[in-house]
């Protein structure tokens, strides 16, 4: 399954990225495979998403987070 | 300067780790803002309070030193000596709180080995969420001094200090370690890139190669410089690919690697996390509170600038009236005296009666940027914007646009990603700024009539909105547009950091408010004085002679005075004998008559003078260059239902909108715009040689959509070569806009006509 995937209140752990794309970045940020994650809760929309990592937020937009494949915990 | 060559400590960082804080506690009142060369970001340097002879660089805030935006290239090409001499040391300012991130550009800093000293901020903000950092076991597992701070209260600052005044020796040797299959590759690709481009000091060879590697940006970086070098990378790449080899996560994943166990070992969990921040967001980004909250920070910040900025900026126009007129009446009656006042004061005042709103503008952006907001309100916002080809943190800037296009166009910065930045810029100028507002407002009262619509708005506060629905409507279709066709490349991504809610510092707030402002004040201010010289030129000259309408006003009065005076003479003459004596008493009602002749005499040459003033001010811009351009415009805008007049006020409109205005009191002899009554009469009263009238609501409202659209600001189109480095950008942002504002205009004319209105 993908980080979009997880709900609100759900953690996972990264295994991987499809594809390139901003993942550079994504991964510069901590979230690289092994990275725990929570998904905090989703913008008023429901879209971006606001993750914990690391002991921080970040907020992804689910189109990136489609692209991270996670396990859930 | 005491030493020729001063120390140069280059300050480094996370966005939001309170770099800023510390850099103004280090230089305190010694700053200097400029700008790096060849782009726009600002430099901004300071000298080390009590030591003049050591310079502090703040660098931008970056997470990594990967060049992908601008910010990065900077901070990467500082570091590393590209555009200016290398620093002698780094102070690398990272949060307590967030150790394992922010450590991250401190492990890619070591590996350039420069002097290196961490400044580990913020540990209160760390204490308080329940973490304790041994600052000395982190000293020891990194290999660099490490000075625990809280820049706020000021507490640490002469332990950085004293180490500041003491270089440590600089980091050796890599300390993480990179995936095995990586690293075999690497020694060979870093010989190729030092025969190929022999400059680049060896220290940062190895950092090149492994963002070459993981960045096609940086590939194409060196393609013309090292093309045997680009040509192995995409070998060894190929290699990797086919062998499964994840080659883009190796620097990471192995810094990360590294850090992770540091961090584990230097803090320590004294208490469960705080959860205010968390608390906080709760309701702040809430499904339904968030937008609403949104919504009414909104308000109040419109409210701020539409009516608490007016008190100042009316007592900038008493203070720019007070100055044109004290010049009036010291200088000599000259040309240079008319340049002095009508152009430079007069032109340099349209930018400075911005300032308070703009003063109030940065004073709440920098609010929201403090307490860590601006980032929720991009959040909240994303969703829609991304449907328009913009991304959330494109909000701010466009809605500080709306107040003024130049601070938006300036907060369009806090953008990292190139691509969204640029067609953030591109469409701010389409927001209804603050210039727009005296605009619309005096051809609404006099066009549009005040009748209610459903006996709840009227249509005049209707036309009004109108108006800035349709600029924001406009904005996003240009956006749409400008992103799928004219500004393609970079990937549109939103990856950004939702910093913990911090109480802000007012005077941190009100100094960046300041400093911002100034910059604003002298980039336009300077652009504006230049440009006002010349349209004042072009609105004097050619100077024609005193005839037409003046000259013959003048001699119709002067009949007018003569004829009453005679008229007067003749009941003296009635009673009065041949030595010229009067016959009757004082008060006799001829003579009273008489004097009350005499008195309107005196009042008509009087107010005559102000006429023929203004009748020859209207001659003079009719015949100079501004108003043979407006007449040679006129067959063009005639579609739009504008004539010569409408069209030369466009032409001066140019400067800045609002300048539209006092051209045209001036055109219609009613003075320079002061009595928008009186000019408002004129426009109503004027006729075509046919005696149908020039302005019909219909023209109004043509003209009104003009203003919406049309980019007559030389102040946005100076910022925006400024903020995109080239000339090419704005000259699209005016072409464009102008086009969609003539075609807009023509539509809502020639469509009105159509359907019989006007």
């Amino acid at each position: 399954m993908t980080l979009k995937d997880l709900r609100p209140g759900e953690s996972g752990t990264v295994t991987g990225y499809e594809g390139l794309g901003p993942a550079g970045r994504l991964m510069e940020m901590g979230l690289i495979p092994g990275t725990e994650v929570l998904v905090v809760r989703l913008a008023p929309m429901g879209d971006p998403m606001d993750l914990k990592v690391r002991g921080y937020h970040l907020s992804i937009r689910k189109r990136e987070a489609a692209r991270i494949y996670v396990e859930k915990a | 300067m005491a030493d020729p060559q001063p120390l140069r400590v280059a300050l480094a960082g996370n966005p939001n780790v309170g770099k800023t804080t510390l850099f103004n506690r280090l230089t305190g009142r010694h700053q200097r803002v400029a700008n790096f060369p060849g782009v726009t970001v600002e430099r901004v340097s300071g000298t080390l309070t009590g030591a003049p002879d050591v310079e502090i660089i703040d660098l931008p805030g970056t997470y990594s030193l990967t060049p992908r935006s601008v910010d990065e290239r900077i901070a990467y090409d500082m570091l590393t000596g590209r555009i200016e001499r290398k620093p002698d040391l780094v102070v690398c300012v990272v949060d307590a709180a967030n150790l394992e991130r922010n450590l991250y550009l401190v492990s890619q800093i070591m590996d350039l080995a420069l002097p290196l000293v961490v400044a580990l901020n913020m540990v209160d903000a760390a204490t308080s969420n329940g973490l304790e950092v041994n600052s000395e076991q982190l000293s020891n597992a990194l290999g660099v001094p490490v000075v625990p701070l809280i820049a706020t209260q000021g507490e640490g600052i002469e332990e950085l200090t004293a180490q500041l005044e003491n270089v440590p020796t600089p980091p050796e040797g890599r300390k993480w370690e990179l995936m095995d299959a990586v690293s075999k590759r690497v020694p060979q690709l870093v010989d190729e890139l030092a025969a190929e481009a022999p400059d680049l000091p060896h220290q940062q060879r190895f950092l090149e190669v492994l963002h070459a590697l993981a960045e096609d940006q940086v590939l194409d970086y060196w393609r013309n410089t090292a093309p045997r070098f680009v040509e192995q990378v995409e070998a060894v790449r190929q290699d990797f690919t086919a062998r499964n080899v994840a080659f883009r996560h190796a620097e990471v994943a192995g810094r990360y690697a590294w850090l992770g166990q540091i961090v584990r070992r230097v803090t320590t969990r004294i208490k469960g996390p705080s959860s205010v921040s968390d608390r906080i967001d709760a309701v702040v980004t809430h499904r339904v509170a968030g937008p609403f909250l949104f919504l009414l920070i909104l308000v109040l910040i419109f409210q701020a600038i539409f009516s608490w900025a007016t008190p100042a900026m009316d007592l900038v126009e008493t203070a720019v009236g007070w100055l044109s007129a004290a010049a009036q009446s010291v200088l000599p009656d000259h040309m240079l005296t008319d340049l002095l006042t009508d152009g430079i004061i007069a032109g340099v005042g349209n930018v400075v009666i911005f300032l308070p709103q703009i003063l109030l503008l940065f004073f709440f952006l920098g609010l929201m940027e403090d307490t860590g907001y601006m980032a929720r309100s991009a959040f909240i916002m994303d969703r829609i914007m991304k449907r328009v080809g913009l991304s959330g943190g494109s909000v701010l800037p466009l809605l500080s646009s709306f107040a003024c296009a130049i601070p938006g166009i300036m907060a369009a910065r806090t953008l990292d990603n190139e691509r969204d930045r640029l067609i953030t810029i591109m469409v701010a100028p389409l927001m209804s700024c603050s210039a727009r507002l005296p605009v619309y407002t005096l051809f609404i009262a006099a066009f549009i009539p005040q009748q209610q619509v459903l006996g709840l708005v009227g249509f005049q506060g209707l036309t009004m909105f109108s108006m800035y629905l349709l600029g924001i409507g406009m904005a996003f279709i240009a956006a749409a547009v400008l992103k799928r066709y004219v500004i393609k490349g970079g990937q549109n991504y939103f990856v950004m950091e939702l910093p913990p809610y911090r109480r802000p510092r007012l005077s941190q707030v009100l100094r960046r408010m300041i400093t911002r402002s100034g910059v604003f004040a002298r980039r336009a201010g300077k652009i504006i004085f230049g440009l006002s010289i010349v349209l004042w030129f072009l609105a004097s000259f050619p100077k024609g002679p005193p005839v037409d309408t003046a000259a013959s006003l003048e001699t119709e009065t002067v009949q007018e005075r003569d004829a009453l005076l005679a008229q007067a003479a003749q009941l003296v003459s009635l009673h009065s004998d041949a030595q010229g004596n009067l016959t009757v008493d004082d008060d006799h009602p001829d003579l009273v008559t008489a004097r009350s002749l005499e008195v309107q005499a005196a009042e008509l040459i009087a107010t005559a003078t102000d006429s023929i003033q203004f009748a020859a001010q209207a001659h003079q811009i009719r015949n100079s260059l501004i108003g043979r351009f407006g007449r040679l415009l006129e067959p063009a805008m005639q579609p739009l239902g504008f004539d010569w007049k409408i069209s030369a006020g466009l032409v001066t409109a140019f400067a800045a909108r609002e300048v539209i205005i006092s051209t045209l009191g001036i055109i219609y002899s009613v003075g320079d715009g002061d009595d928008s009554v009186a000019l408002r009469d004129a426009l109503k009263a004027d006729r075509y040689a046919d005696g149908s009238p020039v302005f019909t609501p219909l023209v109004a409202i043509s003209l009104l959509v003009f203003f919406v659209f049309a980019l007559q600001c030389m102040s946005t189109l100076a910022i925006a070569r400024r903020e995109t480095g080239t000339w090419r950008w704005p000259i699209v942002m005016w072409l464009y806009m102008t086009a969609i504002a003539y075609v807009a205009s023509l539509i809502v004319y020639q469509g009105g006509r159509a359907i019989g209105l006007g």
